[in-house]
């Protein structure tokens, strides 16, 4: 079927802001979409909350709102652009919820406009449990036993009948929000009671509990004439009971025979052909270890995490397909970009196994539960490609960047037999190296197999690596051995480690017997077909089949791996964008990453994908093969930054601000010295070692101290100090991390935030905008509301923000992009905090400011001065628009998370609100952030005593308003006093009227909590906790109060300006 | 223990031997399927073969003898990237290595089967010797390596004799060449007598038998050199009887409509080859096993339609034949190992042995 000519303009709704469970897979999805799309001749309209993402840059659609995803905002952008079609299965589990409330209504049919791909009906069938469940017992394909309930009773009847443990899984939520196992009836009580809450359509699903048996996915896609084909299949190493986006997954299946893996690929064919899917498909599976039995867990009918991983994995587009399958193409119309001869209607063959290891937050929270379940907790994800699995196992492992290289973790060596077999019970983050320490001491696989119900072939896999370690510290390390622990990817570091040689020893071995990193490309069809991708990735004692031999000059490009708390999208879409700059000025580019989601690992960014762990030896084994002419650190954020030194090392010039730059930024001492030579003052701070010293400096400085450990960027393991307490609290727990380090004390001042990008020059700088935050600084930059243009700042302080910031970058002679923090505080301007690398901020201040920051960045990299490329030295001239970038957070998915905001980061994504008022700006962006308010007008208020003063005009906002206010003994009285009408609530351990209760009876807007900084007691992050696992609104900061109060009172009734960022005054 | 694989272009690589030691030469091939080794391995289209997996980690699930496609293993020599250690699925009887060493096939693993599938892809098919024996002088052997032909390979896979595996109310005559147990499977299922003959059962004999329906089955080598066979086809054409042929059992029945075949450079080998259905457009995905196709260029279009399409590389996948009930695939409709979207096409040759009556 060729083209649908009825198809010239098509509305893609994106995926919002980056949470647990939603992150950058839409972002390269909708991103492989549009280009899809226009390659067509379409019209694209594009809308999307999300500023850090490469979808919402101009030339991605032809026109880009960054608004927030509201029923009302897309009625509104239907009726102003009449597109006359929409396409909403690129856009998440979000955007499909969207097009299917307005699609309910009835405004889609209303306004002529049709759902192209898969159709809205499909959608229904595929996601309501009950329309499902019927349609699968019609077409004879089984689900677990499982009742669909609307009420807790319901759910507690049916699992009497059919037996504890029983699944809960809330219909229409992502991740599987507010999911769980029930053991027993009070557990049930409680997670349903909160799955039926978060559900969109108050509906549970009781299911009969399968944990244990093997979780499969395939991957499918379908056209319009029904032809179907699986792109790949994978098998999960951790059993039914862990959320596919927190288990290990590896494709293709490992261990299924070909009767087991044509049984269900041939259901998957089935399924959507009966549901009729146009376009992408992910259809799970839970496959009983003992026979063919089986049970259809779920499908996704639209692009997904799992098909951004199956695209990754096979080299096959599954977003760019199920576009043009959604203009009408079918399979055998398409040419397989990667041979270029082929078709998209084949199957991918692999001739390689692909690993993909969740990144979990815990270390950014350290009081959550580890616990794994079916409620998804991971942040982003990495992925590895080897020729074996120990291989594939131990590249992802390091490519997660925990100072783990290998399976061994320290803290479990001291632990009894006894207690680590019971440790194996724990389903947790750490199980991978529980089950290593267990086969160090002899635990049987039978054993292990027993209890975690992982299939024996991974388990003999992983005593495989446990072997090669004991034989390396046992030796002798001949010829074999070497060959062996190279072919399963141990690191030389690791290698000299145990077997108690020096790592120049092992390299010189190496050296001796030939052993070198060899490259094999991906190329969809195991070496079937000539294929020219320059898709990588590293074996050993194998054939190189990478020409290294090229006509220009090669920039390496590092990428920032996993998407984690503190090192989101933003990273990637500075790496995209440095690509394509480097491209565009005539370079080969080659780009190393490891992250499955992104738009870098799209192997038409790059001209050359290496897809590997970002460690200096694979990094150097790449350079050894490559040579490139140099390397850009900047833009992949701290993983990139990490390896300046070993580049250097290898004889790699670093492009741009030099290694010793970097240092000096880093170095306290050195960075003092600069900041006098600058005449620039910071927060009056020590260098500490000990305990003692640590008091006394924090005695000097005065309380409260910022108190953090140095060398870690980004926040990481900072903490306001209130009093000795504190101080002696925070360094036990610091030593136990950081030891080598010294411990850095600071003044702390609660002051303004400012930040300010700048590309530098050798001759000057050029900052796109300054940014003020609405949060008083203590709270992590990446966790304030940031406003562009400032509101609040006159013009001397601007000036002198600008000279500041052009005295820093020309003393540490920063060549391309600088970030710094200021703190405004009594009348001063002081310097908390110097990035020379590109920041968090870049991609929505290039795309409000309309200035191409990393482009320019990039080439003045390359030595074309500022100047020279047409643009003028100093502030970029303001634009009219006024822009507000919220963070947004996943508290509710990581249970037992300190939700109250600090020096620490938090947030995992960001929206944007944009307008040409600050206000409705503001108003936009708190709607982007899923708040939409007001609802009940019912607020609960709880403010430590130093805050109160503070608070009341804020309270008397709200009540002026029309909210009603409940308040806990101390604030009641406090606002009582003052003339408020406010109603009193029991904090959570009183006998009634708590307020637990008022959260329970579902009528609560919002909460204000600010907690005593040295507050030890439960009740407050309780209280906190619940909130945000009812899905009720906290805020622990009066700044971001009094910012909604104030955006609410101006806008909540009037119609929102949608602006397109193409066209921005 | 070391093994060595030699090609007859001189490469030599060094690896692990597996199963049997004995020294083998054979015609290698690649497969590019990520499952089913058993099925590949018990595949009597691969007599004279040995196999190259493109997929690194073989062995994974064992032996699970059931899914065996016949009653030995015909392929030559099994070429792996890594054997797994264990067999590990519910069903796994043994794992590879012993029913390798049972079944005294030799073989080679620790060896860069990418490497290997692209000098195949490069050169064309190719010959290789499997040997644990160190040989010094390479060029000692090559002449041996070089001379080896797959010849006369249907006669030593058929069955010794005609016999009956099934009971049913119509009968259905599998000339077995080769032929793959899930063919015999997938008639029985649909409640046929199923009656095997030897390739060199006569035609006149099958006919006599009043059989309702023949089944041209796969098998191993040059469809051409079955000069015999075709003759005798020749033969069942005229007879009038519903035919069904498969990979081999399709080529030798366009030869003896008059057509030609011809060898295709490495040939097709995997569970991922995408073929159209010309009649309706519609794209199925296929298992296939062949090295020879029909030429398109032969085809008489007054006698047959070219019926599938490889929509990889344009070669003929299927023939219908103009006026009479016979109907060919050159891929394999009873899968085993891979993908069943093509098994309605037994459901098609009984619709014609139905029609007929």
């Amino acid at each position: 079927m060729p083209k649908d000519t009825r198809i010239k303009k098509v509305l893609v709704i994106g995926s919002g802001p980056i949470i647990i469970g939603q992150a950058a897979e839409f972002d390269y999805a909708g991103t492989q979409a549009c280009k899809a799309l226009k390659e067509e001749g379409i019209e694209v309209i594009l809308i999307n909350s999300n500023p850090a993402t490469i979808m919402t840059d101009k030339f991605i659609a032809d026109k880009v709102y960054i608004e927030p995803l509201t029923i009302e905002v897309i009625k509104d952008l239907i009726i102003k652009e009449k597109p006359d079609s929409i396409l909403p299965t690129l856009g998440g589990q979000n955007a499909l919820n969207l097009a299917m409330s307005l699609a309910d209504e009835g405004f889609l049919e209303e306004q002529h406009v049709r759902t192209i791909g898969t159709s809205t009906q499909t959608i229904k069938l595929a996601e309501d449990r009950l329309e499902f469940k019927k349609l699968m017992e019609n077409i004879q394909e089984p689900c677990a036993q499982s009742k669909i309930v609307t009420n807790v009773e319901a759910a507690i009847d049916f699992a009497n009948e059919i037996g504890y443990p029983v699944v809960v899984r809330p219909a229409y939520t992502l991740g599987g929000t507010g999911g769980g196992i029930a053991h027993d009836s009070m557990a049930l009580h409680d997670i349903c009671g909160n799955g039926l809450r978060l559900s969109r359509v108050g509906q549970c699903l009781i299911e009969r509990c399968i944990s244990g048996w093997k979780e499969i996915e395939y991957e499918v896609m379908r056209d319009g004439s029904g032809n179907c084909i699986t792109v790949c299949n994978m098998e999960n190493l951790d059993p039914v009971g862990v959320h596919t986006g927190d288990s290990i997954v590896v494709a293709p299946s490992q261990t299924l025979s070909d009767k087991e893996y044509q049984m269900l690929r041939t259901s998957a064919l089935k399924i959507i052909t009966a549901l009729d899917i146009q376009g992408g498909c992910n259809v799970q599976y839970a496959l009983n270890p003992s026979s063919f039995e089986y049970c259809v867990i779920e499908v996704n009918p639209r692009v997904s995490r799992s098909s951004a991983l199956a695209s990754k994995a096979t080299g096959y587009p599954i977003a760019k397909l199920a576009a043009k399958i959604a203009l009408g193409y079918c399979l055998d119309e398409i040419i397989n970009q990667i041979t270029g001869q082929t078709y998209a209607s084949y199957e991918p063959a692999l001739d390689y196994i692909v690993c993909k290891i969740p990144k979990w937050p815990f270390d950014k929270f350290a009081d959550a539960s580890r616990d794994l379940g079916t409620q998804m907790k991971a942040t982003g994800e990495v992925m590895s490609i080897s020729n074996n699995f120990e291989g594939a196992l131990m590249k992802a492992i390091r490519s997660l960047e925990q100072n783990l290289d290998y399976l061994y973790l320290d803290e479990l060596t001291t632990i009894k037999d006894d207690e680590l077999k019971n440790k194996l019970n724990e389903v947790s983050d750490l199980r991978l190296f529980v089950i290593a320490e267990s086969l160090r001491r002899q635990i049987s696989i039978d054993d292990i197999h027993a209890i975690t119900k992982i299939d024996r072939w991974f388990l003999d896999k992983i005593a495989h690596l446990i072997e090669v370690e004991e034989r390396l510290k046992r030796g002798p390390l001949d010829l074999e051995l070497l060959k062996t622990a190279k072919h399963m990817q141990f690191l030389d570091e690791v290698i000299a480690k145990l077997s108690g040689q020096s790592c120049q020893t092992i390299q010189h071995l190496k050296q001796q017997y030939g052993i070198c990193a060899a490259y094999k490309m991906v190329d969809t069809c195991a070496a079937e077909f000539e294929a020219s991708t320059p898709y990588f990735y590293s074996v050993y004692n194998r054939v190189n089949e990478v020409s290294s031999i090229s006509h220009k000059k090669k920039i390496l490009v590092l990428g920032s791996g996993p998407i984690r708390i503190g090192q989101g999208i933003e990273f990637d879409y500075c790496s995209v964008h440095c690509v394509w700059a480097l491209k565009k000025a005539g370079y080969e580019t080659i780009v190393v990453n490891n992250n499955p989601e992104t738009v870098s690992t799209d192997f038409d960014i790059a001209d050359r994908l290496y897809f590997e762990p970002l460690t200096k030896e694979d990094v150097r084994n790449i350079v050894e093969l490559e040579k490139p002419e140099g390397a850009i650190v900047q833009f992949g954020g701290q993983t990139a930054i990490k390896l300046v030194h070993a580049l250097e090392e290898m004889g790699v010039r670093i492009l741009g601000t030099t290694a010793d730059a970097i240092d000096a930024a880093e170095d306290r001492e050195r960075f003092d010295a600069l900041l006098e030579e600058c005449g620039i003052q910071r927060p009056q701070g020590h260098t500490v070692y000990t305990v003692e010293e640590a008091l006394a400096a924090a005695r000097q400085l005065g309380y409260p101290v910022l108190i953090r450990p140095s060398y870690v960027l980004g926040g990481a393991g900072m903490e306001i100090a209130l009093n000795d307490q504190d101080i002696e609290k925070y360094i036990k727990i610091i030593n136990h991390q950081y030891q080598e380090h010294p411990i850095l004390i600071d003044q702390y001042l609660s002051g303004k935030e400012v930040e300010v990008d700048a590309i530098c020059d050798e001759k000057g700088i050029l900052i796109p905008g300054i940014m003020e935050h609405i949060e008083r600084a203590g709270v992590h930059s990446g966790d304030s509301i940031s406003v562009y243009p400032p509101q609040s700042i006159d013009a001397a302080v601007q000036e002198k923000i600008i000279d500041y910031t052009q005295r820093l970058s020309k003393a540490m002679h920063v060549i391309g992009l600088i970030n710094i923090q200021f703190i405004l505080y009594a009348q001063e301007v002081y310097v908390i905090e110097v990035n020379p690398r590109s920041s968090r901020t870049i991609p929505y201040i290039s795309k409000v400011t309309d200035l191409p920051v990393v482009d320019i960045a990039t080439n003045v990299i390359m030595g074309k001065s500022i100047e020279a490329q047409g643009y003028t030295y100093g502030l970029y001239p303001t634009k009219k628009t006024v822009a507000v970038k919220m963070p947004v957070f996943s508290f509710e998915k990581i249970k037992g998370a300190e939700i109250s905001l600090g020096p620490e980061m938090k947030s995992t994504g960001e929206v944007l609100g944009i307008s040409t008022e600050f206000d409705e700006a503001i108003y936009k962006a708190f709607l982007g952030t899923g708040l939409e308010l007001p609802k009940h007008k019912n607020m609960i208020c709880t403010i430590q005593d130093a805050s109160k003063e503070e608070f009341l005009p804020i309270a008397k906002q709200f009540y002026s308003f029309g909210y009603h206010l409940y308040a806990t003994q101390g604030t009641y009285e406090f606002l009582r006093q003052h003339g408020l009408l406010v109603s009193l609530v029991n904090r959570i351990s009183a006998e009634e009227n708590t307020i637990y209760d008022l959260i329970l009876e579902d009528k609560i807007d919002l909460i204000i909590n600010i907690p005593s900084r040295n507050n030890t007691a439960r009740d407050g992050f309780l209280i906190r906790r619940f909130a945000v696992e009812s899905g009720v609104s906290t805020f622990t900061s009066l700044d971001t109060a009094k910012a909604l109060i104030t955006s609410m009172e101006k806008h909540h009734v009037k119609k929102l300006n949608l602006i397109d960022i193409t066209k921005l005054d | 223990m070391k093994a060595y694989l030699i090609l007859e272009n001189g490469d030599s690589f060094e690896g692990i031997s597996i199963g049997a030691k004995r020294e083998v030469v054979s015609e290698l091939v690649f497969n590019t399927s990520m499952s089913g080794y058993l099925e590949i391995l018990t595949d009597p289209s691969y007599a004279g073969q040995s196999v190259i997996m493109t997929y690194p980690l073989i062995g994974n699930y064992g032996v699970c003898l059931e899914d065996q496609e016949s009653s030995s293993v015909f392929t030559e020599g099994l070429i792996v990237s890594e054997l797994s250690r264990i067999g590990s699925n519910f069903r796994t009887e043994m794992d590879l290595d012993t029913y390798l060493k049972l079944n005294d096939i030799p073989g080679i693993a620790g060896v860069d089967t990418r490497h290997l599938a692209k000098v195949i892809r490069q050169k064309g098919c190719l010959n290789g010797m499997i040997t644990t024996q160190k040989y010094e002088n390479i060029q000692e052997v090559l002449p041996q390596i070089k001379a080896y032909k797959v010849e006369h390979v249907v006669e030593k896979v058929t069955s010794d004799s005609i016999h009956t595996i099934s009971s049913g109310n119509k009968k259905i005559a599998l000339y077995d060449f080769g032929a793959k147990r899930n063919i015999a499977e997938h008639l029985i299922k649909r409640g046929y007598e199923v009656i095997v003959v030897p390739a060199s059962t006569p035609a006149k004999k099958v006919i006599a038998m009043n059989v309702d329906g023949i089944l041209l089955s796969n098998g191993p080598g040059d469809p051409s050199e079955c000069t015999e066979i075709i003759g005798e086809i020749k033969q069942l054409i005229k007879s009038g009887i519903p035919i069904f042929g498969i990979c081999l059992g399709h080529q030798l029945m366009a030869l003896a409509q008059g057509f030609k075949t011809e060898k295709l450079k490495y040939g097709h080998h995997g569970a991922n080859h995408p073929v159209k259905n010309l009649i309706n457009g519609h794209v199925y995905i296929s298992t296939q096993n062949h090295n020879y196709v029909i030429k398109e260029s032969s085809i008489d279009a007054s006698i047959a339609k070219v019926w599938f399409m490889n929509v990889n590389d344009q070669t003929i996948e299927g023939l219908k034949y103009h006026g009479q009930p016979i109907q060919t695939v050159q891929f394999h409709p009873e899968a085993c190992a891979g993908p069943q979207d093509t098994e309605f096409l037994f459901d098609e040759f009984t619709k014609m042995i139905e029609e007929r009556r």
